[in-house]
């Protein structure tokens, strides 16, 4: 449901169909699975079953003697030239980097890792012969837990570096300059609330599996894989391989869902690239589900000490947050970031004076973690709203009312933060009263009351979250100071074809969320050409050449002002080849509703529109000199600054005390995301998130057993939620435009995940408040609600 | 993962399955509706070599009327299940498991006859055949015999067909007169049972006359909960006397610890969903 008024006239606002959404959703597309090349050869990957081991043998010639076997090889036959699989943010000087190899060659380090491959005619025959390989390990000692692998005679994931942290990363708002000491803040709080909360790992579970095609038979070795980010790919394959840039060519077909766990460069993509060059034929490989769980990264898994200060009138006065960060066995392309992404938003939405965090990565012998929907953000967002709602009760105040009294009011934007930042625009009065009017917070808080009297037992729990996120990643100079070793720009070509039709190629690599239809919305008004004449193309280095991919909330809020500034300057080119048309000055001439005319021309005056004069351009009989015969145009965007949509979801959740059992009555979800191109592209993805954040409060978590084995590792033991597990969502919206550029939009992909969880949690444990509960572990599984019961107590 | 490499047959008649069966030896399997065996193919934890593929025995698919039972073939779909007057008027104990099976892909493939067979202790159906004191009708190369429920679970995923032997038909009992409910708990929709309870009561003037109570997933097989059945007998049909009847729910019961329940929250589960299992059998109503 959205109730927000939609713009009349133009494409962008209108809640138009997705034009991608029939092949997506009959499959009838190019999937990397569904690539047949000739002669095309099939990988299959032989995984340690051991979490830690040392390799002291690996026999593959049984397999080449399998029938359909053309070649295999294990990670000592290739260990001198596979290279290091990359992490592009060293996030410290000193952080630890240890060598990633995409085959394992001496030593295995988590469940998963890829040992030996054998390439084959066939899937199945390649398959076969992997049980024929003989691999010996001598396993070594397993640390799984952080703070085991942090303690002074800890087993060492990487012996060879000493030690299992990886780093640690502060910032201190009053070394910053940003804020005060938090000591001082401390020292002077009246309330101090300190807790400790469990970011569950959890595992991205795209629904498209990852899927490799590598063709080494043309002048450029052309890989097709289902990633997030085939720029970056190319880039990383030229560096870790030695092969020349301009002799890759990295195509992202269409990809079935990522939520961060296709933004990585892997193990598999280079393995393929390997193989392929090895036995000279294209390659596929396409990973079952149960691999794709145990190899493909995880997300979150952190613990967080966290301490409030506040005075007894609700105004808080400072936040430390001591983070253990679980890297895994390795370092991911952006692992050790993504911590850090959140460090900039424990303040969220509110505007206390004094802030300190630590981060420590830490390496166990688990699978690798790196970005997974709101990375790092959803962590925070959870920690200082779960803290908020501990303050609320321990001063008897309602949770929404300790809010107002910290956050940031719609007049003191822009409002720069305590952790660095400047946020530009928001409202979160706005956003908050819309909430709970959909909500019926007051007749439901009633309601609670009614049923806590009578002893009723389902009992009904409100939750609160209100969020901000940092979106649009990222300026350069930002990502410069953080190390990172990319920029955060993004580009956009427009070729105008000579009968009027419009190509767009973009930066940005959509796996489902609708750019071919949002970025055409926005063409058709800047240009004045129909929706259906604009064709995006997108995730193909040889279409596009230049880009940075899409994660992190940025493709609208980055690659769509590159798309903007982009038709600003075909309007530019076109000027004087309409001026010339038209036989009159360029200064005469205004661009509207499609068309050049004379300044002062009636509107239904004949003007020269884009299609005309790229006719014109395409014939270039009678060009004035100068005047080039194109009006195609490229641009670029670098963002000076993130942008911070916001929000505030209200949950509320029935327990039943006697199970355990969570049930969401309703879940109402009002989000700012500023200026929307297409509602129902942000209704699908508010939806999305909200149910992703669902599953990692309610259903889902990867569990290890001692020895570092997955119990989780198909579907079936792993839980996520369905639509028949999930609630219906009311959403609806608040505009604040962003203030720092022509489309005012803001980004949405991670939103509803990052606002989620804690709305679902601060329900369940208002629910439990009566019975002594402040606190539950998350998945709150049934098992564990009934567990806090007993308890009566934390849990 | 794709399967190791499997001949496979597919008989038009009883008796050319149970030949095949015969032909194909210890490493033959019967392929009903697919859906544990095709999983467990794919993830290499079974690997016969020989599949005896009973899709295409019509006999064996569909419900008949029997005079006091119904007579049900072992291919009978989950999904016929559903749709079928028979089962919804005499037997709706299991209609209303068979409804809470997985997801609707899997009731359109998977068969009353494959879920018995395969004997998870975690399926929704045996507990509920037990429950019914259903009789299985086997077949295998000494002819057809009948097995109760009590003796056909023998141990996980262990049942008591013979070599060569395989499920033709199951005999229900109608439950005319019977009020019965099957209570599900589950992680997530599609999930397995954590713990399920299938009841059927009757009721005579004020009392419970008799009561039979399945578990699932409760132990190594299905379970008839007989502490509970033994306490509502001649019990007034009162909520107290079911509540402290169901409160002997795990007697004898040896519920499993898993990545998704402790053993000590099945049995703490299986008291309550036993009540409002009766309760909602019974027609119950709160005193």
């Amino acid at each position: 449901m959205t109730t927000v008024q939609e713009r009349p006239a133009g494409e962008v606002g209108a809640a138009r169909k997705r034009k991608e959404d029939a092949r997506l959703i009959t499959g009838r597309t190019m999937w990397t699975e569904n690539i047949t090349l000739p002669g095309m050869l099939h990988l299959a990957i032989l995984r340690s079953p051991m979490a830690h081991a040392r390799i002291t043998r690996v026999d593959t010639s049984a397999a080449l003697r399998e029938p359909g076997v053309v070649t295999a090889f294990s990670g000592r036959d290739v260990a001198d030239t596979q290279g290091s699989l990359p992490c592009a943010w060293p996030v410290t000087e000193d952080m630890v980097h240890p060598d990633h190899p995409p085959l394992a060659v001496d030593e295995v380090r988590h469940v998963g890792e890829a040992v030996a491959v054998v390439v084959a005619r066939d899937r199945a025959s390649a398959v076969d012969a992997l049980a024929v390989i003989e691999v010996d390990y001598e396993p070594l000692p397993v640390v799984l837990d952080m703070e085991d692998a942090l303690a002074e005679d800890a087993r060492l994931v990487h012996a060879d570096k000493g030690t299992n942290k990886a780093y640690t990363w502060v910032f201190d708002s009053g070394e910053a300059g940003t804020g005060q000491g938090v000591d001082a803040a401390f020292a002077g709080a009246e309330v101090v609330i300190k807790r400790r909360y469990i970011q569950q790992r959890l595992i991205p579970a795209f629904m498209e599996p990852r899927s490799v095609v590598v063709d080494p038979t043309g002048d450029q070795h052309t890989i097709w894989s289902a990633t997030q980010i085939p720029h970056i790919l190319r880039v990383m394959v030229a560096l870790v391989t030695g092969t020349p840039e301009h002799k890759v060519r990295v195509v992202a077909p269409d990809v079935g869902g990522g939520f961060g766990g296709k933004l990585q460069v892997t193990a598999e993509e280079l393995i393929a690239f390997m193989a392929a060059q090895r036995v000279g034929k294209p390659v596929k490989y396409t990973e079952s589900r149960s691999d794709s769980l145990v190899s493909a990264h995880h997300g979150r898994d952190q613990i967080q000490d966290v301490e409030l200060a506040a005075r007894r009138d609700g105004t808080v006065l400072g936040l430390r947050v001591n983070l253990l960060a679980n890297m895994g066995a390795y370092l991911g392309i952006v692992t050790p970031g993504v911590p850090l992404l959140g460090a900039f938003m424990y303040n969220a939405i509110y505007k206390f004076p004094a802030y300190r965090f630590v981060c420590t990565g830490v390496f166990t012998n688990t699978t690798t973690t790196d970005a997974y929907r709101g990375a790092g953000r959803p962590e925070a967002t959870y920690a200082i709203e779960r803290l908020m709602d501990e303050l609320a009760v321990e001063l008897d105040m309602d949770p929404v009312e300790v809010r107002r009294r910290n956050w940031i009011k719609h007049d003191e934007f822009p409002f720069d933060t305590v952790a660095g930042l400047t946020y530009d625009s928001g409202n979160y009065e706005a956003a908050t009263d819309k909430a709970l009017e959909l909500f019926g917070y007051e007749a439901l808080r009633a309601e609670q009351a009614s049923r806590r009297e009578s002893g009723d037992p389902v009992q009904l729990g409100i939750g609160v979250s209100t969020y901000t996120e940092m979106c649009g990643l990222a300026p350069s100079r930002v990502l410069g100071a953080l190390r990172y070793a990319a920029g955060g720009w993004e580009t956009a070509s427009i070729r105008v074809l000579p009968t009027g039709k419009v190509e767009v190629v973009t930066g940005t690599s959509p796996h489902g969320q609708g750019h071919e239809t949002a970025w055409s919305q926005i063409v058709a008004d800047r240009l004045g050409v129909p929706f259906e004449d604009v064709e995006v193309l997108h995730g193909d280095t040889r279409t596009s050449h230049k880009g940075l991919d899409t994660y992190g909330s940025r493709s609208l809020a980055v690659g769509g002002i590159a798309l903007v500034n982009a038709c600003t300057k075909v309007i530019e080119k076109a000027r004087p080849v309409a001026a010339h048309l038209l036989e009159c000055d360029v200064s005469d001439l205004e661009f509207a509703d499609g068309a050049f005319r004379v300044r002062g021309a009636p509107s239904d005056a004949a003007g020269k529109t884009i299609a005309d004069c790229a006719f014109a351009v395409f014939a270039a009989h009678d060009m004035p000199d100068g005047v080039e015969p194109t009006i195609d145009a490229d641009a670029t965007y670098d963002p000076g600054n993130f942008s911070f949509p916001h929000g505030t979801h209200l949950c509320a959740t029935e327990v039943d005390a006697e199970t355990g059992r969570v049930t969401i009555r309703s879940y109402v979800a009002v989000d700012d995301v500023g200026r929307v191109i297409n509602p129902s592209i942000v209704e699908g993805q508010v939806h999305g998130g909200v149910a992703q954040g669902i599953a990692q409060a309610l259903f889902e978590e990867a569990v290890y057993d001692g020895e570092g084995n997955l119990l989780t590792g198909t579907f079936i033991d792993y839980t996520p939620p369905s639509a028949a597990d999930l609630p219906d969502i009311v959403s609806d919206r608040t505009e604040t435009p962003a203030p720092d550029h022509p489309l005012g939009a803001k980004g949405v992909g991670e939103a509803g995940t990052i606002a989620s969880t804690p709305a679902v949690i601060n329900a369940i444990v208002d629910a439990l408040r009566p019975y002594g509960v402040s606190d539950i572990r998350m998945p709150a599984t049934p098992e564990r609600v009934w567990q806090a019961l007993r308890g009566g107590a934390r849990s | 993962m794709i399967p190791a490499a499997f001949e496979y047959t597919k008989p038009s008649t009883v008796d050319e399955a149970v030949r095949a069966l015969a032909e194909g030896g210890e490493d033959a399997r019967v392929l009903a509706g697919g859906q544990s065996l095709i999983p467990m193919l794919r993830l290499r934890m079974a690997a016969p070599t020989l599949l005896v593929d009973l899709g295409g025995l019509g006999e064996l698919r569909g419900v008949r009327d029997d005079g006091d039972a119904l007579v049900i073939g072992a291919m009978t779909r989950y999904a016929d299940l559903l749709r079928d007057p028979l089962v919804r008027d005499h037997a709706p104990l299991l209609a209303q498991a068979t409804a809470t099976v997985a997801d609707r892909q899997v009731r359109h493939l998977g068969t009353i006859g494959g879920s018995l067979a395969e004997a998870d202790p975690a399926g929704d159906l045996p507990s509920v055949a037990v429950a019914l004191d259903v009789s299985f009708e086997v077949v295998g190369p000494g002819g057809w015999r009948t097995i109760s429920a009590a003796d056909f679970f023998v141990d996980f995923l262990t049942t008591a067909l013979g070599d060569g032997e395989m499920l033709g038909a199951l005999r229900v009992p109608k439950q005319d007169g019977w009020g019965t409910h099957y209570e599900k708990f589950s992680r997530v929709a599609q999930a397995w049972s954590i713990v399920g309870v299938a009841v059927a009561v009757r009721r005579e003037n004020g009392t419970i006359a008799e009561a039979r109570v399945g578990l699932t997933s409760m132990g190594n097989r299905p379970l008839r909960a007989r502490a509970v059945e033994e306490a509502l007998a001649g019990a007034p049909a009162t909520a107290e006397a079911v509540s402290s009847a169901a409160a002997r729910a795990a007697e004898g019961a040896d519920p499993p610890t898993d990545v998704w329940a402790s053993a000590e929250y099945r049995s703490h589960l299986a008291t309550v969903l036993t009540r409002r299992a009766v309760v909602a059998a019974g027609g119950i109503h709160a005193s």
